[in-house]
């Protein structure tokens, strides 16, 4: 699209991302964000800094990168046997829209199944996602993960919410 | 394995030389015996004296399992108390930390209290004149620990009322405690940027034990430090290293690096890797920071303070701190295959704000729960607690490097990759676990 995307086109982005994610489809996944993106997931409720307060994670695109590649690694012992993650989204609402009609973000309840053996976790919360248009597409410039128990004391959680 | 809590003899059995039983690991009687025994006796890290900074502020904690409030008396004086009601034993606070002000009231019948923990009085009080109230337990108020005592800062108790002073227990250890510190142009430090809280489903000695073990970080951190030393590689020399690489690859140097980086072990069972440089030895400098450091200790001071950069320093059983980074993770066991860990991190008071910014992205990127090293770490330790429960054989080796003149050693160096930290650990395990019932270690 190099015109606005339309309300659907938006919506339809962040199923996607979750589908990739689900079908561990991490390259493609990757390249959904913007060089200077960051993918957060504050560890207290109404975080408001990542720099001077601790989070579970505050990533740039070289430590997603990392992830992505470890996975693809044998020796990431912790993945035998693989994580297996699974989204259930809620419809994503356009939080809001920026006056140059460049910026999007938008608000995405869910809840997030990880499975690994015979162990399986659920987490719930609300993601934002602030999309923008890179060369007609939209990427995630910030991607930021609201926990519902983002204080609680957490097992490994090892694949992407 | 048999009765353990009446026959010291079987519980000193399960440590050797060189090798300790599973049943360390794995037995619940152990377990609790460790609670009453090691985890009373010895002097357990509750928290920061900057997490109580003003007369009535408190923090909540779990040490050896109980509950206890560490409060800031109206004399400025900080107090552990057993955070249970004198009168039918609710937890009288329920937050990780607050104020009260000048007294405690418990949230289910308004008994209050002062914060030394003493009874100031209880609503209708007419309803106990002529019971024997006064003269039980009920009237004495907030159980204090046994003794608590407090090091630049950090806050420790003994809940036992026998056991080793602070100073001889702790020993020339302390000396970490100091660097870190120190690394404070004000030589103080002050609890920032919160704290993370990972769930460990294993025994609390695989993480204390793991964190003196540089026979590991090279297998286990291939994939995630060996990812980011392979992103990095094809870079040119002048391009600056992104902080995250800098923090992430020297978990992966070879071998010689983290034998040549020695390990040192004190009496009662602390220790030390990193005794001639670490994997924190070569951060880039954070401007004006080493001019302040000059500023508040003479060039020749700064120098040596800057230049200790130790590795994990453990205070057994509870604690380990990395001055260098200036990051420390707590144990609180609370089963034998489950631990939490909770991570902490200090703003080095005088010092430019980036560095509290550095030590936050080292804790994310190594201690939150959704760390790649801290997964294959985890990893490990579930696997030894799945694996232990296997017959065929008792025994968990810790041969490497022994020395027949390591025993009673009080303070010992030796070439990094030993496992005599975990050796050492045993040692003073035993001796206070093997106590016969009711007597001090």
């Amino acid at each position: 699209m190099s015109a606005r995307p339309s309300r659907e086109e938006i919506v339809d982005f962040v199923y996607r991302e979750a589908r990739l994610l689900d079908e561990k489809r991490f390259d493609e996944w990757y390249e959904l964000f913007t060089d200077d993106a960051y993918y957060w997931v504050p560890s207290t409720p109404g975080q408001a800094d990542g720099l001077n307060h601790v989070s579970l994670m505050y990533e740039d695109k070289l430590l997603l990168k990392l992830r992505v590649e470890r996975l693809k690694n044998p020796k990431s012992y912790s993945q035998h046997p693989e994580s297996r993650p699974h989204h259930v989204l809620q419809r994503p609402e356009i939080e809001s829209e920026d006056a140059a009609g460049r910026e999007w973000v938008t608000r995405t309840p869910f809840v997030y199944l990880e499975t690994r053996g015979d162990d399986q976790q659920v987490y719930g919360g609300v993601a934002f996602h602030t999309l923008v248009l890179v060369d007609g597409r939209l990427r995630i410039r910030l991607k930021r993960i609201n926990l519902v128990n983002c204080d609680a004391a957490l097992p490994s959680v090892q694949m992407f919410l | 394995m048999g009765n353990y809590r009446d026959d010291p003899a079987l519980v000193a059995g399960l440590v050797q030389d060189d090798q300790v039983h599973r049943d360390v690991y794995i037995d619940q009687e152990i377990f609790d015996l460790e609670m009453e025994r090691l985890w009373s006796r010895t002097w357990i890290y509750v928290g920061h004296a900057s997490q109580a900074p003003r007369p009535g502020d408190y923090i909540t904690a779990g040490v050896a399992t109980l509950p206890v409030i560490m409060v800031r008396h109206t004399d400025g004086a900080l107090k552990v108390l057993m955070n249970r009601c004198a009168h039918k034993g609710t937890r009288v606070v329920t937050d990780a930390a607050g104020s009260v002000g000048r007294a405690f009231r418990c949230p289910y019948h308004s008994w209050a209290y002062r914060t030394d923990g003493t009874l100031i009085g209880t609503p209708l009080p007419r309803g106990y004149d002529g019971t024997r109230l006064h003269e039980c337990s009920a009237a004495k108020g907030l159980a204090p620990v046994a003794a608590t005592a407090e090091y630049r800062g950090f806050v420790f108790a003994r809940l036992s009322a026998s056991g080793p002073s602070f100073q001889d227990y702790f020993g020339e250890s302390l000396s970490s405690i100091d660097n870190m510190a120190d690394r404070s142009p004000e030589g103080e430090l002050e609890i920032a940027g919160g704290c993370l809280r990972y769930m460990h489903n294993c025994n609390w000695k695989m993480f204390i034990e793991n964190l003196n073990d540089t026979m590991h970080p090279m297998v286990v951190h291939e994939s995630s430090a060996g990812t980011a030393k392979r992103l990095w590689e094809g870079k040119p020399a002048t391009e600056p290293k992104p902080m995250a690489i800098e923090q992430f690859v020297p978990f992966v140097s070879d071998y010689k690096f983290f034998d040549d980086m020695g390990v040192r072990v004190f009496a009662n069972g602390h220790s030390y890797t990193g005794v001639n440089f670490s994997i924190h030895s070569h951060y880039s400098a954070i401007p004006g920071y080493e001019e302040m450091m000059k500023r508040a200790y003479g060039e020749e001071r700064a120098k040596k303070i800057l230049g200790t950069a130790r590795h994990n320093t453990v205070y057994y059983p509870s604690l380990t701190i990395k001055g260098a980074i200036q990051s420390i993770r707590v144990a609180r066991p609370l089963a034998p295959d489950r631990t939490l860990i909770e991570s902490w991190t200090f703003r080095l008071k005088g010092a430019p704000p980036e560095l509290l910014q550095r030590t936050l992205m080292y804790t994310r990127l190594i201690n939150s729960p959704m760390s790649v090293v801290g997964h294959d770490d985890l990893y490990s330790y579930r696997s030894i607690q799945e694996g232990l429960r296997c017959t065929g054989n008792d025994w968990v080796s810790l041969h490497r490097d022994f020395r027949p003149e390591e025993i009673g050693a009080a303070d010992l160096t030796a070439n990094g990759t030993s496992e005599i930290s975990m050796r050492n650990q045993f040692r003073a395990w035993a001796r206070y676990m093997a106590a016969a019932p009711g007597s001090a270690a």
